[in-house]
């Protein structure tokens, strides 16, 4: 693994702790379209004397959905919902990068003794997938408004397509497209959902949404 | 790739087509109908001559994939028609969404069940989840919405782990087939024992986790209520029998991957701990539930709990949940259908409001009590039968305790579930009249009709062709008939 994918993996870290510490919806946003651009960059970084065809076109569609299309559906659906900051979220944002810490502490050690094979044994791969997923998670259970929850549910997709790239090399590139597809749709038709919570409720708290409780 | 397989996967997806390109409200829904035909009569070919699995391939149809092939298939069948009926009476809906995710569903359900690729059969499963949002939020209320995205955030998430789980299935092949990574079905289980253990185990927990959510077993089951009570009827008996069922085979390819490298006991514990507990949690919420379609959920649950029960016990508890899979499908078309119909003749679905059913919607009530008492395992009707083989096979293998308990919880289910069934059918209905087009109907009441006559016949007499596929599918899983 290059030094050039090292990097990208430590600036996706970076990203993830600044979306935990972030109150602003459109700068949540952002951070998310340049974590989704650093991805973009990996599969054509990440295996020595891998510059080969597949890993372009993938980082290409990577690039133009991650970093692109995702960010300004999400973007569109800020505009209508005509909502800025995230107000109160359940966990604070100094707690929330206090766990982020212990996140990337637990992600390392659990890393280390997974049984991973060759070259990624070194490489901080699995340890940023780890982190990157379990913030992801956390963000996702932790914010009250449904923008930031699906922008939690990214980055934890984000954390899982790092450790796709563990296994794409000599995998049929049928899931990688697979994945993407998915994320799209996802996006979509939670961006669809998102418009009618906020034109039925006038918000986008989902802690509107507990009418359906025992 | 046999005309047959591609047929059920193509014509459903292209009948979903059609229905996005057709504007005409009134005639859409009879796309439902003419696809779930078509696909239901392939089914039925595949059925009597099952093709030979053809080794290495990406799509083939197996027993195991017959058994949720021929389930939905008949399911969807019946509840296409049924829709034509229901979206009639809902025509001021615009039902272009609702009908095409519904012919989508079909189709992505398709793929599961003749996918051998388990990236493949990963994306055709994400296609289901998806397809079913829609389906979910068809009444377009504040309810039905925060019931859509509770289910989009989990149901999210499950797939996502899922996917993380079949990342490791792929690199515990990784050290023993010389560095290559593999998904296929039969290259996995060729390698059997050699497959690294340690990835393999962990594989196994983030599926039954990921899969373990889209299925509803307890304690990933908060979506569940939320989306069953606030779907419609016939959306409700495809997410309790299709979607469920996709994520059973996901399930059971990676059960029989562990068979093959010899760790059987390994996922035994895990399997009878989680089916034991979401035998438990349905008997909690069973008790004193109000809603009757949010009771259907909880009596989802404890079926999901039987079915993964069976997986643990092994032996003749494989063959049991398979046949109790199909049971439960005819069951839960049964009542989703049944309570569809009289949620909409009181136009509530809590126990205040809704009594004496019997009285307002006679054909509907009577087969929701026939679907009550047949879902809680009563004779003569099949889920009996299964329950019972199930624990059969329980105690054969020695687990009297697990056979307690479970059969302690089916009571405790049974007698929650006989309060708000009965309350809901006798009484005195409330005065206002019935809606006009809102009482019962030939065709509102023939599909659940049927699906009552198919539970009762598969409870008095199970036909030999039927023994030989379900055994044939057990023997996949390492199980043996009884």
């Amino acid at each position: 693994m290059g030094q050039f994918a090292q990097l990208l993996l430590v600036a996706a870290v970076f990203l993830s702790f600044a979306l935990l510490g972030t109150a602003s919806l459109s700068g949540c946003v952002g951070l998310l379209a340049m974590q989704g651009y650093c991805l973009s960059l990996l599969p054509i970084f990440i295996h020595r004397g891998g510059l080969e065809p597949r890993a372009f076109l993938l980082a290409a569609g990577m690039a133009a959905l991650k970093g692109w299309l995702v960010p300004r559906v999400l973007t569109h659906a800020i505009r209508e919902v005509k909502i800025r900051r995230e107000v109160e979220p359940l966990v604070g944002y100094v707690p929330s990068l206090i766990i982020g810490v212990v996140i990337v502490g637990l992600s390392v050690v659990l890393a280390a003794r997974l049984p991973v094979s060759g070259e990624a044994r070194s490489g901080l791969l699995v340890p940023v997938s780890l982190a990157t997923m379990m913030m992801g998670l956390f963000m996702t259970v932790s914010r009250l408004k449904a923008l930031t929850q699906v922008i939690g549910y990214l980055v934890f997709e984000n954390g899982i397509y790092l450790f796709g790239l563990l296994v794409s090399r000599d995998m049929p590139w049928l899931l990688e497209m697979g994945v993407l597809l998915d994320v799209f749709v996802a996006v979509f038709i939670m961006g669809i959902v998102i418009h009618h919570i906020s034109r039925e409720f006038d918000s986008i708290h989902t802690d509107r949404l507990t009418q359906l409780k025992e | 790739m046999s005309v047959e397989i591609l047929g059920i996967i193509v014509v459903p997806f292209l009948a979903a087509l059609v229905a996005l390109a057709w504007s005409d409200n009134a005639r859409r829904p009879w796309l439902l109908p003419a696809a779930a035909t078509v696909h239901a009569l392939l089914t039925l070919r595949l059925l009597i001559q099952p093709p030979l699995p053809a080794s290495g391939a990406w799509i083939s149809l197996d027993a195991l994939g017959l058994v949720l092939l021929g389930t939905s298939s008949a399911l969807l069948w019946g509840c296409s028609i049924y829709g034509v009926e229901y979206l009639r009476r809902r025509k001021e809906r615009d039902n272009r969404l609702f009908t095409a995710c519904y012919l989508f569903m079909l189709s992505a359900s398709s793929v599961v069940a003749v996918s051998r690729q388990l990236g493949l059969m990963w994306i055709a499963m994400e296609a289901t989840t998806l397809s079913a949002a829609p389906l979910i939020h068809f009444k377009r209320s504040d309810r039905s919405l925060e019931a859509t995205w509770k289910y989009l955030i989990m149901g999210g998430v499950g797939v996502g782990l899922a996917l993380l789980g079949t990342y490791f299935l792929a690199l515990s092949a990784s050290g023993a087939a010389g560095g290559s990574y593999t998904l296929q079905l039969d290259a996995l289980l060729a390698l059997g024992p050699r497959l690294s253990i340690p990835w393999l185990r962990g594989a196994f927990i983030f599926i039954l986790i990921g899969y373990g959510l889209k299925m509803g077993l307890a304690p990933l089951h908060s979506w569940k209520p939320d989306a069953y009570g606030e779907s419609p009827g016939m959306a409700g008996a495809a997410l309790a029998t299709v979607l469920t069922g996709c994520a059973f085979l996901g399930l059971l390819r990676v059960y029989q991957v562990c068979v093959a490298a010899g760790q059987l006991e390994f996922m035994k514990g895990l399997l009878v701990f989680m089916g034991l507990l979401s035998l438990g949690t349905a008997a909690v919420f069973v008790i004193s539930q109000k809603d009757f379609k949010r009771l259907l959920a909880y009596s989802s649950v404890e079926h999901m709990g039987l079915l993964v029960l069976g997986l643990g016990i092994g032996g003749g508890g494989l063959f049991a949940a398979l046949l109790h899979f199909i049971n439960n499908g005819l069951g839960k078309g049964l009542l989703f259908l049944t309570a569809g119909n009289i949620h909409r003749a009181f136009g509530d679905k809590t126990l205040d409001r809704v009594h004496g059913a019997l009285r307002r919607v006679p054909v509907s009530a009577a087969l929701f009590l026939i679907g009550f008492i047949a879902i809680t395992g009563s004779p003569p009707f099949g889920l009996f039968f299964s329950e019972f083989l199930l624990l059969k096979a329980a105690v054969a293998a020695g687990r009297w305790g697990v056979a307690l308990a479970a059969a302690g919880f089916l009571g405790v289910i049974f007698i929650g579930m006989a309060v708000t069934a009965l309350s809901v059918a006798q009484g005195v209905p409330p005065d206002e009249p019935v809606l006009p087009g809102h009482g019962d109907s030939i065709l509102t009441t023939v599909v659940p009709g049927a699906f009552a006559a198919a539970l009762l016949v598969l409870g008095l007499y199970i036909p030999a062709w039927l023994t030989a596929r379900l055994a044939a599918a057990a023997a996949l899983l390492g199980g043996v008939a009884p």
